[in-house]
């Protein structure tokens, strides 16, 4: 078992309460522009935030919060990873969510940070929870793919290649990707677009 | 076993399958620009690994750039630092870069097709979620993330878990007046914006089959607003003479040799779907959305829903769509008031849509207050446009004829909403702060309607328009 591996994940909570929330919502694109992912964590739904003053972000009752409980179609629309990436550098470790866009979800496991799905009735239950007392610890347990809370097990899904790579610690796929070795300029040239028609 | 597209690109891209049973996949056409990769190419240098194969990324700019003046140095300093690093960044690893002075440059999925590099059969990747455009050739495009972007330049593979396979087949023939546009927006309110979550969409039946590729284009592009990946049509003739003497296509014979592989590799007549979903082509009107995602659209002559009466999962977001827009419910949506046009992003920026767009605006005026303006796809759709003379057509009617790129279809550059400006767009995204402004708000629609709200400074149903007598 390496450093990397992501077994599970305990602390605070924060809900973010809404379905269908877009990835220009969570990080709005003046902020990509930049060649860098410096400080994008303090951008974190910087609109959201500045029209919404009882936002969670805005909560003090939420700082320090590592895993953050969505509705349904999370972090759906545009590809950028500045997105989870901003998330990541505001502290969150682990999403939990009714359902996540997918590119979104696939940008959370490439920086190890696992994202659970659940039934969306639960999804609202742990909001309220959360919201009655910001001070509980909360765990996502990835390989059992639940989500823990006083006495509550909230069993959910993730898939199982993302899983199986975030509990080996083997959510970063470039070193095992590179392992293939000649088998890709093999498969490169088995195809005629490639080698030439 | 009869298979699909999906599975036969699938199979023949396949490295191996990786310990954690995800594929490892070959990407067989890589597309970067300015935004998704300059932290890729720096994750490569601390890594010590180099591009793979330089051959098979290109790189054009799109997102930040200037439709304006694009003298360099650009007046906005951070555009000109991303320029500038994709440039050095694509000449030091040997991958072929269209800049501003190629004459090919554009936004990355007008150019793949465009140049012939998009084609049948492939693989294709791209930071960038609109990626799924290229499928209307016939090839398995998705959008990836900027870690994704790393793996493919240095081992030219993703991993990757297969999708579901959907086929949407859209049945009998559009009415005059209805677009492609029209048809995704429909599809999206149907189906649902996370309805095609872990699938791939096979769009199929006659209103597709009979589609131009640039139709199909834009039908692909808006795949991802309904939360599919990946979306695709069937390589056909309509492929292949679209294909046809394009810089990247293959050339005299081996073109001939190349449809031969290409047709192999459509969908055979006995494919299994995970599932099948029909719509009725003919019975989808112009469409307009009034609130903040792409499914919340309506026919021209609808009026808006009430949450109330919603799908309960939905009302919440009906509200904040009603309440963000300034909207009420039951009220029409032709008539809403209209301050900006914007007429272009890779949906709709093709020289079909600035030729249906410019056929509305011909000798009339953009109504008074309303700022209007026309972005092409690329220098070469610029191109083609300015010698059938509609940049003319355009500013005669008071539009405004710019360079090529993203603008305002996300605002990274001056091309952005001020305050609560309502504009009437042909992008794809009416996402809440999506065109530059925190307050701004957009409504999607065709070409043809967003010409027609130009002129009338409102919501119009351009029906009414394109045949003032006709009963058809
Ligand atoms: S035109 Fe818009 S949606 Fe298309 S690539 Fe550019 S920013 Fe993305």
């Amino acid at each position: 078992m390496t450093e990397s591996a992501r077994r599970q994940v305990a602390g605070r909570a924060i809900p973010v309460p809404g379905n269908d929330i877009d990835t220009d919502r969570i990080i709005p694109a003046r902020f990509l522009k930049t060649v860098t992912n410096e400080g994008l964590g303090l951008h974190a739904f910087e609109d959201a935030r500045k029209h919404d003053p009882e936002h969670p972000f805005n909560q003090k009752a939420y700082e320090g919060a590592s895993v953050l409980v969505a509705g349904i179609n999370f972090g759906c629309g545009s590809s950028r990873e500045h997105a989870p990436e901003s998330l990541k550098q505001w502290g969150i470790k682990a999403i939990v969510g009714a359902s996540f866009g997918e590119i979104f979800f696939g940008n959370c496991t490439m920086l190890g940070i696992p994202c659970l799905r659940i039934d969306n009735e639960d999804v609202l239950w742990l909001q309220r929870a959360i919201g009655r007392d910001p001070k509980q610890p909360v765990t996502v347990d990835v390989e059992k793919q639940e989500v823990r809370v006083s006495d509550r097990v909230i069993k959910g899904v993730i898939p199982d290649g993302a899983r199986n790579q975030l509990v080996s610690g083997a959510w970063n796929p470039t070193g095992v990707l590179l392992e293939a070795g000649d088998a890709i300029e093999a498969t490169a040239k088995r195809l005629p677009y490639v080698s030439g028609f | 076993m009869p298979s699909s597209l999906l599975d036969k690109v699938w199979d023949a891209h396949t490295v191996r399958t990786l310990p954690s049973g995800s594929t490892q996949l070959l990407i067989g056409l890589h597309l970067i620009h300015e935004v998704t990769s300059p932290q890729a190419f720096q994750a490569l240098r601390e890594l010590k690994v180099p591009v793979r194969m330089p051959a098979r990324t290109f790189a054009t700019l799109d997102h930040i750039i200037p439709t304006t003046a694009q003298q360099r140095p650009f007046a906005d300093e951070v555009a000109e630092e991303m320029t500038v690093h994709l440039t050095r960044n694509a000449q030091q690893s040997g991958v072929p870069f269209f800049g501003l002075d190629s004459g090919k440059q554009g936004i990355v999925h007008v150019i793949g097709p465009e140049l012939g590099l998009t084609q049948p059969g492939m693989t294709i990747a791209c930071g960038d979620s609109h990626t799924s455009t290229h499928g209307a050739v016939g090839a398995i495009a998705f959008g990836i993330g900027t870690s994704q972007v790393r793996d493919v330049l240095a081992t030219q593979c993703l991993a990757m878990a297969k999708p579901k396979l959907r086929q949407v087949r859209v049945d009998g023939a559009l009415a005059r007046g209805v677009y492609a546009k029209d048809v995704i927006l429909a599809i999206i309110r149907t189906l649902g914006v996370n309805g095609g979550v872990g699938y791939a969409y096979e769009y199929a039946g006659p209103v597709v089959d009979r589609m131009t590729m640039e139709e199909r284009l834009t039908l692909c592009n808006m795949s991802i607003e309904g939360g599919a990946r990946f979306g695709y049509v069937n390589p056909d003739q309509t492929t292949y003479d679209y294909l046809r003497g394009r810089p990247y296509a293959p050339q005299g014979a081996a073109f001939d040799r190349a449809v031969t592989w290409w047709q192999g590799m459509a969908s055979d007549p006995e494919a299994r779907y995970d599932d099948v979903k029909r719509l009725d082509g003919s019975a989808i009107p112009p469409m307009v959305t009034w609130g903040i995602n792409p499914g919340q659209s309506v026919g021209v002559g609808e009026r808006l829903p009430n949450p109330e009466t919603a799908p309960e999962q939905e009302r919440a977001t009906y509200r904040e769509g009603l309440a963000h827009m300034g909207f009420e419910a039951g009220q029409p949506i032709a008539g809403a008031k209209i301050d900006v046009v914007f007429i272009g992003s890779c949906t709709n920026s093709r020289i079909s849509d600035l030729r249906v767009a410019a056929a509305v605006a011909k000798g009339n005026r953009v109504a008074k207050g309303v700022r209007a303006i026309v972005v092409p796809g690329s220098q070469q759709v610029a191109k083609v446009a300015e010698a059938e003379g509609l940049h003319e057509v355009f500013r005669e009617a008071g539009f405004e004829w710019r360079n090529a790129g993203c603008s305002m279809c996300l605002g990274m550059n001056d091309d952005k909403l001020r305050g609560r400006e309502m504009s009437a767009s042909t992008s794809n995204r009416n996402f809440i702060g999506r065109q530059g402004s925190p307050t701004g708000r957009t409504l999607l629609m065709s070409p043809a309607m967003a010409a027609a709200a130009a002129l009338n400074g409102a919501v119009t149903d351009v029906r009414e328009m394109l045949q003032p007598t006709s009963g058809r």
